[in-house]
């Protein structure tokens, strides 16, 4: 077998490996989890114009005695919010995750984050086409991102 | 499956809160061990929450997720006794999965 075939073959065995838990969700956003800069973070996950928000809700401490455990409560009271963003502007990869919401389940969600210092949390929630932040700082003591 | 996951669903009014918490180490690949030699980087990277087989929550997740990752999510339309389940697939191509059957509070 040429092996331009077998990567053919290989490439559509892994797809239909990863179809069951992926049916959806687009494929891992590797440009926008790999971005060390909340704007090419935001490019990698198409943002292309945003509006702040006051009905986006983040829960977090105001200053972390510990980076490697920071735990967020997110919730969303815009319309028809499709998915949640997670994003630490001074970490060394931005983006934290991505959270698409269907069938039911609210946009509010609660985890916990690494934070490598001192650092506004950001929040990108999607609704239609349009793209609505809110930003919460938290002061790191510690470093959790080694 | 090895048991790498922990969850809990609990029915309060119209509203499923899920709690889940997966065993997993989350390595940035900037992290040395005992020896200075540099952890690989190892974290789970695609996560579905279903209910009774419907996607209701699909994450992607970053190395920035804590440590043994913690999540709670909610849902509305739940009944007591359906299926909520959680699957995972890491960078490595590890998966793991759990479910749990929703309880009254």
């Amino acid at each position: 077998m040429q092996r331009r075939e077998f990567l053919k073959l290989l490439t559509g065995a892994i797809a239909a490996i990863m179809l069951p838990i992926n049916a959806l969700a687009a494929v891992w956003n590797k440009a926008a989890f790999e971005a060390n800069k909340l704007a090419d973070a935001e490019k990698g996950l198409a943002v292309d114009s945003e509006t702040s928000s006051k009905e986006i809700e983040i829960i977090a401490p105001d200053r972390a005695e510990n980076g490697a455990i920071v735990q967020i409560e997110i919730t969303s009271r815009i319309p028809n919010t499709e998915s949640i963003s997670v994003l630490v502007e001074h970490n060394p990869t931005v983006l934290i995750g991505n959270f698409v919401f269907s069938n039911g389940a609210l946009p509010y969600l609660v985890t916990r984050i690494k934070m490598a210092e001192t650092s506004d949390i950001k929040i990108i929630v999607k609704a239609g086409d349009s793209y609505f932040t809110a930003s919460k700082n938290v002061v790191v003591l510690e470093n959790g991102c080694g | 499956m090895e048991a790498n996951m922990k969850m809990r669903a609990k029915l309060t009014g119209y509203i499923t809160e899920v709690k889940v918490i997966i065993s997993h180490p989350m390595d940035t690949g900037r992290k040395k061990d005992d020896f200075g030699q540099l952890i690989p980087v190892h974290f789970i990277q695609l996560v579905t929450a279903t209910l009774n087989d419907k996607p209701v929550l699909e994450m992607q997740w970053g190395t920035g997720i804590s440590k043994n990752p913690y999540l709670t999510f909610r849902i509305k339309g739940a009944k007591v006794n359906d299926k909520i389940a959680v699957n995972w697939v890491d960078n490595l191509g590890k998966t793991g999965s759990g479910d749990i059957l929703v309880m009254a509070s």
